[in-house]
């Protein structure tokens, strides 16, 4: 490897910018590729799938020379907007899962560091917040306040951006009158269908251990099984 | 990925490099069977032979790094297989029971 590529990926990991490293392990050249980059339309293709599912992909020998694909992603994160009940067990085992989670609530009684002892919490509204936070293609978004006023300027920023995972609390007839204000403000079909709700996967959760349980079992299914 | 530990192993390769040693990456590209390190994982090697970072959680670490020291050397990447069929020719292997395939490269 030359000096210069691993500055590069050094780089890359510190601006969180995905990158693929392609390794020909024929000839030992190597080349820096980032999402849409390749030669060809099957290497754009791995170089995709590499970073989506986060893992190094290998072409097969009998096609041409072997090459290896290395993805290099940002970390994981979690942004939960509501601290709520809910969002405590969900912080912790998403923490143990490896995402670095983020609270959001502005309510200053809500988002109280005792109730979170080590979570990062953001006290700024959440379309503020999560704007700030800068939300890429490792970030999943769960908003559990139930107040439209907190949770819709929050969706409206998540689906503006890239966030693998968007995911609501709430029953069927909030998330459809919600889906109703998102069309009212502008987002397609396409859109909406990209928002998880209610989140989380059926397994008859009742707890909110139970719930965050399941919350985080779909967005571990979104992320490996996209 | 990468993770923290990976993440520590690239620093260290660029920063002994820096530093004027001889460094050489090694990184596992393909497992078969159970192995206990992933695609991607990375050892990195200095010069004097001290390294950082796993291929396979301590079974065939001591091989990687002679392997290593010839590659910085040579000037030329290599690649290398461990496994239990291998075991006689080496001398090493994974107990296990599966199989790694290393990519060993000099970083110049």
């Amino acid at each position: 490897m030359k000096a210069g590529t691993l500055e590069a990926i050094l780089a890359d990991i510190e601006r969180k910018r995905p990158v693929v490293l392609a390794t020909n392990l024929d000839s030992g050249e190597q080349q820096l590729l980032h999402r849409g980059d390749g030669d060809s339309e099957p290497e754009r293709a791995h170089v995709e799938r590499a970073l989506r599912v986060d893992g190094c992909v290998t072409t097969d020998a009998d096609s041409g020379p072997q090459v290896f694909y290395q993805p290099f992603n940002p970390p994981l994160r979690m942004m939960v907007v509501g601290a709520v009940h809910i969002a405590q067990p969900l912080s912790v085992i998403a923490t143990l899962a490896g995402y670095e989670v983020t609270i959001v609530d502005p309510r200053e009684s809500f988002a109280a560091g005792e109730r979170f002892p080590g979570v990062t919490l953001n006290l700024d509204w959440p379309d503020a917040a999560l704007e700030s936070l800068g939300l890429d293609q490792r970030c999943a978004v769960v908003t559990l306040t139930h107040d439209p006023k907190l949770d819709d300027p929050a969706l409206q920023v998540a689906l503006r951006s890239d966030a693998f995972f968007i995911g609501c609390l709430g029953s069927r007839k909030t998330h459809a009158s919600r889906l109703g204000r998102l069309t009212k403000a502008g987002f397609s079909e396409a859109d909406l269908e990209r928002i998880h709700g209610p989140v989380g996967l059926p397994i008859g959760s009742r707890s909110p251990a139970e719930i965050a349980v399941s919350v985080l079992a779909q967005v571990t299914q979104k992320l490996r099984k996209p | 990925m990468p993770d923290q530990s990976e993440m520590e192993v690239l620093v260290a390769a660029r920063d002994w490099q820096t530093a004027g040693h001889g460094v050489a990456l090694a990184t596992v590209v393909k497992t078969w069977g159970s192995s206990p390190r992933p695609a991607g994982s990375h050892l990195v090697v200095r010069d004097d032979g001290s390294f950082l970072g796993s291929v396979s959680g301590g079974c065939v670490e001591g091989a990687v790094v002679e392997e290593a020291l010839g590659v910085m050397k040579a000037g030329v990447p290599k690649v290398i297989e461990f496994g239990i069929t291998h075991q006689e020719a080496w001398e090493v292997g994974l107990a296990c029971g599966g199989t790694v395939r290393i990519f060993v490269e000099p970083l110049q």
